[in-house]
């Protein structure tokens, strides 16, 4: 048998050491935008950072003379109004879209419908931002009389917007994740396709569409530049839907860019990108586990 | 549906008021979910009708083509087109390679272990950072602790990171198509593993990695959170119609970033000037994911195992 060359050998062993290294890759940079990102805030986070504050109150002084406050309860409240708006809207439409689509459609419709969806996802978020800020604004004020039109509702509607596609596609899997044995039973037994879904499809699914509401609200809590144009910008927990909020992504990018590097305010905005990083985290992991679940059963 | 219970084909089975209250119901819910997915078909045409109308005046060539002028309230988007160009080239060639090899590692080198689990949980997390994060990630990484300074560089890397999960995804699904046969054949012939993959497994998956890259151009395209702090600026002078104008450690302009700066943060901006920009943003995206979408369909017509 003939030997393959030293280089040859070389090589192969090389290759594989590089492709070792960029598989894990993916380790290191989860890793690294932790470390990096905690780096940046971590020496105001163990001297004089108080967490309680942070997390209760609603004064957010950043750049006060006398009276500095990072409470980023405000922020927080906006986050999650925001957040639970767009949710109230893209849970019921989405997956009620993904039972059109899995359930009620012809190939045809489907493969439109799905592309459809797919270039909704597309639609970059400044450009949503910028419908939010064109369209929606005025269209909130000569709707409702309120006095400005950037504001939770606005946000809501357009986050809804965004979050909608995953919320379908993966809901999507799910129902059809579903043994078609299930369906010829109900068929069977004389149920009409409302009642099967109603009754099967939707107990039987109910994990997948879970998942599907976990990364759609993780979607809408990391979305920056959308909330950023669409929301207006007040520090204050919201009463209404027509309040203006500001959240934690948009407080980011709103004062990064004025805030001097290593001062105290542009550490509080790394720890506030820490808490985000740890939600969306904590949200994705918890859905990817769901699905998880449901392959490996 | 139609016909009536008088009639000969349904004389044996008699529509009783149960039955016809359970079609009822069918047909309501049939509708109701209809409308439910219209409602977010119609947002993406209205929204793509709305922005082209009121971009119609100033779409041209010359818009294209001209630097912004007098404060960016005229001129073109020709800067900030060629920044985000930049941005998107450099990005894939950093997110690519990497990408590309990390999904062969995941399908091709790699058993199911809980190592490979880790991994993918990994690429799951790093494709939900929210790209605000990424930001402050590539500001305290590349910009700062590199040293490399706000830059095309820096920007591109934080892209490129960001953009990976879309590349590592599509791939792996393109690997996994590719039937186990193949590689045993080559193994047969005595052929070690990186050739396999190399002159059988990539070759015929390749459309699938490339569905995979064009998706990641549109997301990298389209990002604007993530380059605000590590690269992009709000407005820098450069000479028209030059196509090397930006250098790699350069500060530049960027579609997206535009216009957000115009449509927020600059006053008296012309009506349609936004407008425009948003449209040929939006049309850039659209028309580059719809190259995938038909990629993909080509190749799902032509699949030969």
């Amino acid at each position: 048998m003939q030997h393959r060359r030293r280089t040859e050998v070389i090589t192969e062993v090389a290759i594989e050491w590089l492709i070792r290294l960029c598989g894990i890759s993916a380790i290191v940079f989860v890793f690294g935008i932790f470390y990096f990102v905690f780096r940046e805030g971590s020496s105001y986070f163990f001297h004089g950072f108080n967490i309680k504050e942070f997390l209760t109150s609603i004064e957010w002084f950043p750049s006060s003379e006398s009276h500095v406050r990072y409470g980023a309860l405000a922020l927080i409240a906006g986050t999650a109004s925001v957040t639970l708006l767009a949710m109230l809207i893209a849970v019921p439409f989405g997956i009620g879209a993904a039972i059109f689509i899995s359930e009620f459609c012809n190939q045809k419709m489907k493969e439109f419908l799905k592309i459809t969806i797919e270039l909704l996802a597309a639609i970059p978020s400044v450009v949503w931002g910028f419908i939010g800020l064109t369209v929606m604004n005025p269209l909130i004020i000569k709707l409702t009389g309120a006095p400005i039109g950037l504001n939770v509702l606005n946000g809501g509607i357009i986050l809804a917007l965004m979050s909608v596609p995953i919320i379908v596609s993966i809901g999507e899997d799910a129902l059809k994740a579903v043994p078609d044995s299930y369906r010829e039973a109900g068929l069977a037994l004389g149920v009409t396709r409302w009642q099967l879904i109603y009754r099967v499809l939707l107990p039987a699914a109910k994990n997948g569409l879970l998942a599907a509401v976990l990364l759609g609200v993780g979607r809408a809590v990391g979305e920056t530049m959308a909330v950023l144009m669409a929301t207006g910008h007040a520090v204050k927990i919201p009463t209404s839907a027509l309040d203006s909020v500001r959240t934690l992504t948009a407080t980011i990018a709103a004062e990064l860019g004025e805030a001097p590097v290593n001062s105290e305010h542009y550490q509080v905005l790394f720890i506030i990108g820490i808490l985000l990083f740890l939600l969306t985290m904590t949200v994705n992991l918890a859905a990817d586990l769901i699905v998880r679940g449901i392959r490996s059963r | 549906m139609t016909t009536t219970p008088s009639s000969p084909r349904t004389a044996m089975f008699q529509r009783t008021s149960f039955t016809r209250r359970k079609e009822h119901a069918e047909f309501a819910a049939k509708m109701i979910f209809l409308l439910m997915t219209l409602l977010m078909v119609i947002p993406l045409v209205l929204i793509v009708g709305y922005l082209v109308v009121q971009a119609w005046p100033i779409l041209s060539l010359d818009f294209l083509l001209e630097v912004p002028k007098r404060g960016m309230r005229a001129g073109g988007i020709w800067s900030p087109l060629l920044g985000t160009i930049y941005l998107v080239v450099l990005s894939l060639v950093i997110a690519t390679p990497i990408g590309v090899l990390a999904a062969v590692f995941l399908n091709e080198y790699s058993r199911e272990s809980w190592f490979t689990r880790v991994v993918n949980m990994a690429v799951v997390n790093l494709a939900g950072v929210p790209s605000i994060v990424h930001a402050l990630f590539g500001l305290g990484a590349f910009v700062l602790f590199a040293h490399i300074g706000k830059s095309i560089l820096a920007a591109s890397l934080t892209l490129a990171i960001m953009t990976m999960p879309v590349i590592i995804a599509s791939t792996k699904e393109a690997l996994a198509s590719v039937p186990m046969a193949f590689r045993e054949a080559c193994w047969n012939v005595g052929a070690t593993r990186w050739q396999t993959v190399r002159h059988v497994v990539l070759p015929n998956s390749i459309s699938g990695i490339l569905t995979g890259v064009i998706l990641q151009v549109s997301r990298a395209a389209g990002e604007t959170a993530p380059i605000m702090f590590t690269g992009a600026v709000f407005f820098k002078a450069i000479e028209e119609g030059r196509i090397f104008a930006y250098g790699l450690f350069d500060q530049c302009m960027a579609l997206s970033m535009h216009l957000f700066t115009i449509s927020t943060q600059v006053p008296d901006v012309p009506h349609a000037l936004p407008y425009g920009t948003a449209v040929v943003l939006l049309g850039t995206v659209l028309l580059v994911n719809s190259l995938a979408i038909i990629l993909r369909i080509y190749l799902r017509s032509r699949k030969k195992w």
